[in-house]
């Protein structure tokens, strides 16, 4: 993606050590429903993680007991190797940008952004030249003496970031940073702010519930359902080699097809689904008739108004919908089986292909064996 | 030409629906306000007279002559006696004290109403359950409460806590304590509608940036509900200057207020014209605080559209 050109500067804010955040086991429950589930997690140093996850999966509430503003039920979080159990939320070295921002709406810029460094009984010259060069970093030093109301989202937003970094926090915390922006900006705000906090270097752990933000700006990411991590890995581990439905279908879209082992330790998956056996890259352990399922990316499967000359991995459908996107078209496609599998087809695939596939016409998909993910 | 003319001069002089619309409070302003005011701001340059009404009119015709006749003898007769300066002074005072009294019981009822999510509505209807009663019978109610074989000395005695009645009716303890009673609700209302809308993640933010519990309230709590104080004080402070019956029923001799002042004038020495012009010197008395009170409450509106 784009966002990987603005890192091209190998420095020491590179992650690095492990374990400088560490989650264990942490529960957290509210009467009788439990948001966090047993979550352990650890963090490396300058590393930008993101949680991931629909609302109410617990993210939000993984986040704010980081912060302290959330008591766990039980286990523990660790800083550094020092458990955060014992500080209250206004002794912990950890500062977070809200969603709303929470800006003080009765102090100018200046105030909000130095209220963290009065509160630590600095000399006053040195909280004037640390606001100053925060505000220079975000760029919004011409607006120090405005109200937050005199300012637009995106100045807010950024006013908001370096009021939580100036503290120069050992972790950083933002809650959906983007979601109060337009959808126009959000984009270009990603890479800004990914540009900033990898320049300050500094942990960061974010909470989003756009896949596209977390793959964007984070290092890694978890993706979180109902209170318990699912996935664990970089954006691109878990786009490829998702290990659940669960995260298959969270990151991207994506087709699943069910069906059995064809034989002991075989290739080869039978799906009621489609008219010939699947082929997968590697054997399976187990007798046949184990219970499989399989994640094929819609980018990963080839559409032809011709028949192809393959025995696996091939099948027949009609075409029920097409969405044009521009630079990609995204094929509904209903197989004999009765079906619906999704491609997804380049606008250079399409411009080569001898006309573009309209609806009902009969299309031929295929796909390769590597570009199937077995699911546990 | 001619046709399109009359059209427009229709259209320039028939009052449009919003016209009406605010026509209907003006309307109601100018006949039981301004007409009375105009009334008494009439009398107050009279003469004292014994006839009914106890006035001299400002303009007589006699042999065919007009003549005005404006008298400014009882704006300087109130301003140079010691008594009408003195109750004046005492009615500040006593509203002042009354304001502060309720603002250091109302500010951490207002506080806790509005924090306090579960009993919120049930909290709320307590502070309005007064209203429900007339407020004469209320303040009535407080002289059987304070008097000394009241209920509030019958049971302190009975209980051995007090030797002798504690005098709480007719000297300035009864008159407090009927007008902090009566005036509390009038300040915690406003107050409590600020502070519900406040944001509390500006809370948690503030503790987030590493300021102490007590220290995000004084930074943040209390400047956000300077605005809440203010209109509640403005709503205690102005009724109180006023205020007659609850220092009639409840005060005794210790402070004279302005209000009783103008009833002793009005009723008992029959003097309109000085009762008239205590009257008109209140109002300019109490002019300025409305008027801020009002621009103040124009700037938040205009804050809040911004």
């Amino acid at each position: 993606m784009e966002g990987i050109a603005a890192k091209v500067t190998k420095s020491p804010n590179e992650p690095g050590q492990e374990n400088f955040i560490q989650l264990i086991d942490v529960v957290k429950q509210f009467g009788d429903t439990t948001a966090v589930d047993h979550v352990n997690l650890s963090i490396r140093k300058n590393e930008l993680f993101a949680l991931l996850g629909s609302s109410g999966c617990g993210k939000s509430t993984l986040l704010r007991m980081m912060a302290g503003l959330e008591t766990p039920t039980s286990g523990r979080i660790l800083i550094d190797g020092e458990d955060l159990a014992k500080s209250p939320p206004f002794r912990r070295p950890v500062n977070m940008m809200f969603q709303s921002y929470a800006l003080f709406p009765h102090m100018t810029v200046e105030g909000n952004v130095a209220y963290g460094l009065k509160q630590e009984g600095i000399a006053k010259q040195e909280i004037k030249d640390r606001v100053d060069a925060v505000l220079e970093l975000v760029q919004m030093q011409a607006y120090k003496l405005r109200k937050p109301h005199q300012l637009s989202g995106g100045q807010q937003q950024r006013v908001a970031l370096a009021r939580s970094l100036v503290k120069r926090p050992k972790l950083l915390l933002l809650d959906e940073p983007m979601s109060a922006l337009d959808k126009k900006i959000r984009q270009q705000t990603q890479f800004e702010l990914g540009n900033i906090l990898f320049k300050v270097g500094v942990t960061c752990v974010m909470v989003t519930h756009d896949q596209e933000e977390a793959m964007t700006m984070a290092d890694r990411l978890a993706v979180m359902t109902e209170g318990k991590l699912v996935q664990v890995g970089t954006p691109t581990e878990v786009y490829e080699f998702p290990n659940s439905r669960f995260s298959a279908e969270f990151i991207g879209s994506t087709n699943m097809f069910e069906g059995t082992l064809l034989e002991e330790d075989s290739n080869l998956m039978l799906s009621a689904e489609l008219d010939s056996p699947l082929q997968l890259l590697h054997k399976i352990n187990g007798n046949a008739g184990k219970l499989l399922s399989v994640s094929i990316r819609p980018e990963q499967i080839a559409i032809s108004l011709k028949p192809e000359a393959k025995k696996h991995n091939v099948a027949t459908g009609v075409v029920d919908q097409i969405a044009y996107m521009g630079s990609y078209s995204l094929f509904y496609i209903r197989l004999t089986g009765g079906k619906l599998i999704v491609a997804s087809v380049s606008r250079l695939v399409t411009q080569l292909m001898e006309r573009m596939p309209s609806y009902d016409d009969t299309v031929y998909v295929s796909w390769e064996p590597m570009s199937c993910v077995v699911l546990a | 030409m001619k046709n399109n003319l009359i059209k427009q001069l229709l259209q320039r002089f028939t009052p449009s629906s919003r016209a009406l619309l605010i026509a209907v409070p003006y309307g109601f302003l100018l006949l039981f306000f301004m007409l009375p005011f105009i009334t008494v701001f009439k009398i107050s340059f009279a003469d004292q007279a014994t006839k009914i009404p106890p006035y001299t009119d400002l303009i007589s015709i006699q042999d065919a002559a007009w003549t005005l006749k404006i008298n400014f003898e009882h704006y300087r007769a109130v301003l140079v006696d010691n008594l009408y300066i003195q109750s004046y002074l005492d009615s500040i005072i006593v509203a002042f004290n009354t304001t502060l009294i309720c603002l250091l019981i109302g500010y951490p009822a207002a506080y806790f109403v509005a924090r306090c999510e579960k009993w919120r509505n049930e909290l709320l209807m307590l502070l309005m359950l007064p209203f429900w009663t007339s407020y004469l019978i209320r303040v009535y109610a407080w002289i059987g409460i304070l008097k000394d074989n009241g209920l509030l000395n019958n049971f302190l005695l009975s209980m051995h806590l007090i030797d002798e009645p504690l005098r709480l009716y007719h000297n300035n303890w009864g008159m407090y304590i009927g007008m902090v009673y009566s005036y509390l609700p009038y300040l915690i209302l406003p107050l409590y509608a600020h502070m519900v809308k406040m944001d509390l993640t500006l809370l948690e933010a503030a503790q987030n940036l590493g300021a102490k519990p007590w220290k995000a309230f004084r930074d943040i709590t209390l400047p956000l509900s300077m605005k809440g104080v203010i209109a509640g004080c403005l709503l205690v402070f102005i009724p109180a200057v006023g205020e007659y019956v609850i220092p009639e029923l409840l005060g005794g001799s210790d402070s004279v207020m302005i209000g009783r002042v103008m009833w002793d004038d009005f009723f008992s020495n029959t003097d309109w014209p000085t009762a008239s012009a205590t009257a008109c010197i209140m109002i300019v008395l109490l002019l300025l605080p409305i008027a801020l009170f009002q621009r103040m409450q124009v700037q938040q509106m205009e804050e809040a559209y911004e």
